[in-house]
């Protein structure tokens, strides 16, 4: 057996594995049960781990990058359509994939350049005014995305003189000071809706209108869900392409300068504020564009989606995955998302938990649960 | 080929205070072509300021620095290295977490193609840049240690400190800078590595036509063999400026260093 046909078996075997996995999660209903999903998956890690199967298998993921990606697609693609007429399901998944756009942004902010953006929820909020706003008139809504990622960068352009002046702690606070700003601003706005919020049009995209179900034949229907779902996995496929080339180029290296030294960065040549408002700009950007298209799933949006301890969230799935992994990201947004909705008995002690595994994570692996690597300019081209 | 005796850098008169501590006093001295001056004197004398004033991270409260005929008092530090002043630090500033190639290509910075549009979609033509400055990199580090070129792609945090200093070098030398400023190399590293690093300079002189370098030093051994001038620092003030064997000889020297009467 050749190596590369060994590799396609075990990147089949995971992605059957992963995608069986993710159903079983979604599909189960009793709390022992899931809990006992939870342990038996913990248990394969940290076996596989002591086996040296771990090496093994993200040495063969990193020579494989183009089937794995795809392997990761058909994998969402069969978990979603497995759940095609349930819409709560659907709703998750699209929420984990938006999620995962957004903390993508916070991870060019934060994780590539080392700009700490504590405002994550503010600026996917802006998103979904945009799209509550922009959704009645007759601006087409995918282009209402865009705008909603533009506005995003355009109101976190405020923020850039303070977040350029402020270093660590102080650029923290000045980002939480923002966010808190926002919700106000947001509940005391009468023309926003206030404290009520603002009702969203759906998604339309030359005349396909999402919130329609699609009638396939007379037993199958498919949730009006799964339109969400497609449109976000879509989503994320760019923002990932646009995330590893920025990476894969001197922008990832000049990020990567910013964030470890400034002083010698500055010393060879590197313009330390064109790159954080670069990455700060794009960040917000994508942060936008994830809350545009969540608000026209929502149908519906209030200020309280967009409190400080939704940004907390956001930060903490960051901070989960690994600083700038992007499989990290999709990760740690699943876990975040899907957990307490599951285990409903975390649903009160939901925030104590987070903090809880935050600090343990930063204690014992700060590096997070898929540590970004070293940077592969040129996938398998080691000079 | 640069031209024998030019004057590549010279202080007029360069002060810097921090409060009320004079960190650089009246500072004057020229570099020609092609030289390595020593900088040397105790802690405190002023050396590592003077390499901070011209590289445009402090600036200075008086004085003038000319590099290459032209006035760069108070430049911003990307506008020094854009013209060609490159440095290595005293405590070793690498980044850590990233491969060497990475590391080399941070001191590259002005030849590579930085704009946004090209980097995201010009990918062929950024996947050539990419292998052709690889090439070059790898060259560089070969004159130094031909068994860490082949390590381009590991983490520099995994390197013993000689490896660490050879990377900083190189990262220094990649853009092809006019002078190159050395900030204790030999710091935290043994006998035997400092005697390396030592013929890995000279190498790096022979090799590259005009380069000129300042050489902040410590071990007395590492300034006699490569320097071809001395001058040293106390209080910030000059109070020597010759040949090793004449500034070894002095006076003024000795006390500063071992504090006569």
């Amino acid at each position: 057996m050749t190596q590369s046909f060994k590799d396609k078996l075990v990147i089949a075997f995971l992605a059957v594995l992963g995608a069986a996995f993710v159903i079983t999660f979604i599909a189960i209903e009793e709390q022992t049960e899931i809990f006992a999903l939870l342990v038996l998956a913990a248990v394969l890690v940290v076996v596989s781990a002591k086996l040296g199967m771990t090496k093994t298998i993200s040495e063969c993921l990193s020579r494989n990058e183009r089937l794995m990606n795809i392997a990761v697609i058909a994998a969402t693609i069969v978990v979603a359509f497995w759940f095609h007429e349930d819409h709560f399901p659907l709703l998750m998944i699209a929420t984990v994939l938006l999620y995962t756009i957004t903390c993508c942004g916070l991870n060019m902010q934060f994780g590539y350049t080392g700009v700490v953006n504590f405002a994550g929820a503010a600026f996917f909020g802006v998103g979904c005014y945009t799209a509550a706003v922009m959704g009645g008139t007759s601006v087409p809504m995918i282009l209402v995305i865009i705008l909603g990622g533009i506005i995003a960068a355009f109101v976190g352009s405020i923020l850039i003189i303070p977040v350029l002046r402020t270093r660590g702690h102080y650029a923290a606070v000045v980002t939480i000071a923002f966010g808190l700003l926002f919700r106000t601003f947001l509940e005391v706005n009468d023309t926003l809706g206030g404290p009520q919020g603002l009702g969203v049009s759906g998604m339309n995209l030359f005349g396909w209108d999402f919130n329609n179900g699609i009638e396939l034949t007379e037993n199958i229907e498919i949730s009006f869900y799964m339109n969400y779902v497609i449109l976000a996995l879509v989503m994320v496929m760019l923002t990932f392409v646009l995330m590893r080339r920025i990476e894969r180029s001197w922008i990832g290296l000049n990020f990567d300068a910013v964030r470890l030294d400034e002083t010698a960065a500055a010393c060879f040549g590197i313009n330390i504020k064109r790159w954080k408002i670069l990455s700060f700009t794009v960040g917000n950007f994508l942060a936008g564009t994830a809350g545009a298209l969540y608000a026209m799933m929502l149908g519906f949006i209030a200020p309280s989606n967009f409190a400080f301890s939704d940004s907390l969230i956001l930060v903490s799935i960051v901070l989960l995955g690994g600083m700038g992994s992007l499989w990290g990201t999709i990760l740690a947004a699943g876990l975040v998302v899907l957990l307490p909705e599951k285990l409903q008995v975390i649903q009160e002690y939901r925030f104590l938990i987070y903090a809880a595994v935050m600090i343990l994570i930063l204690l014992f692996r700060p590096q997070g649960i898929l540590p970004r690597g070293l940077r592969a300019y040129i996938p398998g081209w080691r000079g | 080929m640069a031209q024998q005796n030019e004057t590549v850098l010279s202080f007029h008169g360069l002060t810097r205070r921090f409060g009320g501590v004079i960190a650089l006093n009246q500072f004057d001295m020229e570099l020609t072509n092609g030289q390595i001056v020593g900088l040397i004197g105790p802690n405190g004398s002023g050396k590592t300021t003077s390499f901070n004033v011209l590289t445009g991270i402090y600036a200075a409260n008086g004085g003038k620095i000319e590099f290459l005929g032209q006035d760069i008092t108070n430049w911003p530090a990307q506008k020094v290295y854009e013209a060609g002043v490159a440095r290595t630090f005293q405590r070793s500033r690498l980044c850590l977490e990233l491969s060497i190639f990475d590391n080399i290509m941070i001191g590259n910075h002005k030849r590579l193609n930085q704009g946004v549009m090209f980097n995201i979609f010009q990918r062929k033509a950024l996947k050539a840049q990419i292998q052709e400055n690889y090439a070059e990199a790898r060259k560089l580090l070969e004159i130094f240690d031909p068994a860490l070129a082949d390590k381009m792609f590991e983490p520099v945090g995994s390197l013993r400190m000689i490896d660490r200093r050879r990377i900083e070098i190189c990262r220094a030398l990649i853009s092809h800078p006019r002078l190159l400023l050395l900030d204790e190399p030999s710091a935290g590293m043994t006998h035997e590595e400092t005697r390396e690093l030592m013929d890995d300079i000279l190498e790096v002189r022979e090799m590259i036509d005009g380069l000129s370098i300042i050489l902040v030093e410590h071990e007395m051994g590492m300034i006699e063999r490569v320097t071809d001038k001395c001058i040293v620092l106390n209080f910030g003030q000059k109070i020597c400026e010759g040949a090793y064997r004449e500034v070894a000889s002095d006076k003024l020297v000795q006390e500063a260093y071992l504090g006569g009467e």
